[in-house]
């Protein structure tokens, strides 16, 4: 799982027609690449692939292997490197990559290679601090460059991965409680269990009809990921109604409580992103709708946190032990246990 | 041994509902017939009347049964009040039928049968359409149309607000 630039395989097929020269290929390969955790990702044209999984302060490490394309033939090169990069691209504005990672490591200082050759690489606890995210209207992608710079084109490699953002329980999660209504017409009190909730968590809820004076036919809950972009004057929403769930069929009157039970693993959906590197927000609202006999709709929109738990959970831990597990903070110092503990789980 | 992992998906507390509330009638019934056309007047001055009855128990009504005389041209006094006083998007009436209004016809023109029932069906479903809305339920010309004996045209639009209703 590797991809070319656009750039560098235009140029790569041009300089094989008209010169007579060396080439080579670049293959990136990770260190753990056995036993890394894969992770799936819609990529921007619709399609899921699957790509390696790093988290906040992980190592990485591995080799590139240039394998040269006509053997006995040199290959002249101004230096041969690995890039380590995070980039926020937006598709209004896809000449400006905004990149929050930098990471450069020099293989090779400027001269010929007379055979294929291996060259190993580490980027030591690297800070990822985004999710990778493919939008509508943005992308946040982590990857890995590598290149062999020439006078006339470079050859180069990118390999993509993706990055998680793990997040604790929260310490604070209230519920989420609010009479609303129309004045002498529909007079509700709507109850969510929490504030937050996890991706695989499940929505505990109740609608509660305080005055009943239309006609109402039937009520869903809808889940709404709102992507905004751009900044001042230029911002961007999109709305996209992730799942409608119908919770209701039927004539409710005064007095009745409808339950909610909605369980969010089943959607597709990221963690709540918000005002990432000042250039894009993901956030996501529960949308009570209630339509009545004349297919009118009465509607409350309310804004639920998303976060992604940690699922390296080893099922012969306590409880308590479970739940110290859960609590992972990215940083640099409980990196290596998660490590170790990825590896203990999948090995 | 339960798993702690697993999300509490048991249902929230709720108060139990009031039997009266339960089974009592609901406080949303609101029906209104359109029905027995009339032709009044003669030659060309004739105009078809219907008779329409609201039965309700909504407290911002004043009369709970209320049977009142209308034309077509009241209904279309009511849809122009609402288009221009408030903010709800209008149903459309049945049409105006001005080709039957034409001399020459072979038929009755709009004192067809088969027509004038076509309108009377079209009639109820408008009125039982924006009756029932929440925002035209606030409006003077609808309450006008509905219970007063007939349409005072000069009359002052407004608002109406339910007798019983707190002040907010």
């Amino acid at each position: 799982m590797s991809t070319h630039t656009f750039l560098s395989v235009t140029i790569h097929h041009n300089m094989s027609f008209f010169s007579f020269g060396q080439s080579a290929e670049i293959d990136v390969v990770l260190t753990d690449a056995e036993t890394r955790k894969k992770a799936e990702h819609k990529t921007e044209d619709g399609k899921k692939d699957k790509y390696f999984l790093f988290y906040d302060g992980e190592t990485v490490s591995g080799k590139i292997n240039i394998t040269l394309k006509n053997p006995g033939k040199r290959l002249e090169h101004q230096g041969i490197k690995i890039e380590f990069v995070g980039q926020i691209e937006l598709y209004y504005d896809r000449g400006n990559h905004h990149e929050f990672v930098s990471l450069v490591k020099d293989l090779a200082r400027p001269g010929e290679l007379t055979q294929s050759q291996t060259f190993d690489f580490e980027f030591t606890h690297v800070e990822k601090p985004y999710e990778t995210y493919t939008g509508q209207n943005v992308k946040l992608r982590y990857f890995l460059r590598a290149t062999v710079s020439r006078r006339l084109n470079d050859i180069s490699k990118e390999m993509d991965i993706v990055v998680h953002t793990l997040s604790t329980y929260p310490e604070l999660n209230s519920s989420i409680k609010m009479e609303v209504g129309i004045e002498d017409c529909l007079h509700i009190e709507f109850e969510y269990n929490k504030s937050k909730y996890h991706l695989k968590d499940v929505i505990v809820g109740k609608i509660y009809f305080l005055l009943v004076r239309i006609k109402i036919k039937h009520m869903e809950i809808d889940i709404i990921k709102r992507e905004t972009t751009g900044t001042g004057p230029s911002v961007y929403h999109e709305n996209d109604t992730i799942a409608k769930y119908e919770i209701m069929d039927g004539a409710p009157v005064r007095g009745e409580s409808i339950p909610i039970r909605l369980f969010l693993a089943g959607y597709e959906m990221t963690p709540t992103m918000r005002d990432i590197n000042k250039k894009f927000s993901v956030r996501y609202y529960l949308n009570l709708v209630l339509i009545d006999e004349e297919e009118r709709r009465y509607f409350k929109q309310q804004e639920i946190t998303l976060w992604r738990k940690g699922d390296v959970v080893r099922k012969s831990m306590s409880s308590q032990a479970t739940i110290g597990a859960q609590r992972f903070e990215g940083s640099a110092s409980s990196e290596s246990a998660l490590e170790k503990a990825a590896r203990e789980d999948s090995g | 041994m339960s798993d702690p992992t697993v999300a509490d998906t048991r249902r929230l507390n709720s108060k139990p509902q009031d039997l009266t509330d339960a089974y009592g009638p609901p406080s949303n019934f609101l029906e209104i017939d359109v029905y027995d056309p009339q032709t009044v007047g003669v030659g060309r001055n004739r105009f078809t009347t219907y008779e329409v009855r609201m039965r309700t128990n909504l407290p911002i009504f004043k009369l709970k049964d209320s049977i009142v005389r209308r034309r077509y041209s009241d209904f279309e006094w009511l849809k122009n009040e609402l288009e221009r006083d408030s903010k709800i998007v209008v149903p459309p009436l049945p049409g105006k039928a001005l080709k039957r209004l034409l001399p020459f016809r072979g038929d009755e023109g709009i004192f067809e049968e088969a027509f004038i029932e076509e309108r009377r069906v079209g009639l109820e479903q408008f009125i039982n359409r924006i009756a029932g809305h929440p925002l035209a339920q606030n409006e003077r010309c609808l309450h006008m149309f509905l219970q007063d004996e007939s349409l005072d045209r000069n009359y002052i639009p407004g608002k109406v607000r339910d007798p019983e209703a707190r002040c907010a």
